[in-house]
């Protein structure tokens, strides 16, 4: 027997959200946590140091900031796939080629966004690399330390991202034809997280690289 | 689906547009900031300020938290409650025993 998840296109009567944006909100919540808890130990490692490089000193600020315009430039190709799904075009076309003009759309974005978050990873693989020619490590001091930690959880999210975005690209893209409305909704959950991701580079950027 | 919901995605577009022309310009500044060198204290004020405007913008928009519903925010807040318990309470009883005034000023 299937188990059926109920409310997962439609909102709840009671929460107003579908369950699925409810649980991708509840997902994000304890991410929250998690990098909260990382940034709280870089504020405690930083403030009970005696002496603290400066992240501009030691690491590529120029990078960085592409890396920063990449995954800004994502986040709206991102939104903008899942907008092309609710977006119609002149009255004048049918119904089913608009709905196919839509869906192309959609594939376009998000194969852009796919791309992007390959960028950021080859854009960070350059520079791990460039760290450890000139044998810096994690163990190399407790800036090294945070300094890995934050941006590889960080990058193993980008590569989750990724991975999720590619399966919405291709296989899972069979549901689009059978149910638009839940397509839509779960292109809207990995937008959630998408961005999320996103957002947490915006603040580990001036963080590490720039104070 | 209507022309008044044609209307408003592509409203939602042009949105979406000038919050990433914020962003790209929000960026330059915090980096451009960053170049001015101040001091530890003011540096710190002005790279985060940036990046709780920048973020607000992704937070507000891309993830649409300004026409969420209440239960989102019930959720959120949450997190928000346990993550600045998580950040504050260390750094306060950590205060008693290091440098921490000394090393911002």
């Amino acid at each position: 027997m299937d188990a059926v998840i109920r409310f997962i296109s439609k909102p709840h009567p009671v929460t107003g959200v579908t369950n699925s944006k409810l649980g991708i909100w509840c997902f994000l919540a304890s991410e929250v946590m998690l990098f909260g808890g990382l940034f709280s130990a870089y504020v405690l490692l930083r403030t009970g140091s005696l002496g603290w490089p400066h992240g501009w000193e030691l690491l590529n600020v120029p990078l960085a900031t592409l890396n920063t315009m990449v995954l800004i430039t994502s986040s709206v190709t991102m939104v903008m796939s899942w907008a092309s799904l609710a977006e119609i075009p002149p009255k004048a076309d049918p119904p089913r080629i608009v709905a196919e003009k839509n869906f192309a759309k959609y594939r376009l974005f998000m194969a852009a966004t796919i791309l992007l978050g390959l960028t950021f990873l080859v854009v960070k693989s350059f520079e791990y690399a460039h760290k450890f020619e000139n044998h810096h490590f994690p163990s190399t001091n407790t800036f090294y330390a945070i300094y890995f930690t934050l941006t590889g959880l960080h990058g193993i999210h980008v590569l989750i991202g990724i991975l999720v975005n590619s399966y919405f690209l291709f296989p899972g893209s069979a549901l689009w034809r059978k149910d638009p409305e839940q397509f839509s909704g779960r292109i809207e959950a990995a937008g959630l997280y998408w961005h999320f991701v996103d957002l947490v580079w915006i603040f580990l950027f001036p963080v590490l690289y720039l104070l | 689906m209507n022309s008044s919901h044609e209307e408003v995605v592509k409203s939602q577009v042009k949105t979406y547009i000038a919050v990433f022309v914020a962003l790209a310009v929000m960026t330059a500044v915090t980096v451009f900031v960053s170049y001015m060198r101040l001091p530890l204290l003011f540096a710190v004020i002005a790279a985060l300020a940036i990046a709780t405007f920048k973020g607000s913008l992704v937070a507000g928009f891309f993830m649409h938290l300004t026409t969420e519903k209440k239960v989102i925010f019930g959720v959120l807040l949450l997190a928000v409650i346990l993550f600045l318990s998580l950040l504050f309470l260390p750094v306060f009883t950590s205060l008693q025993h290091s440098n921490f005034v000394e090393h911002v000023a």
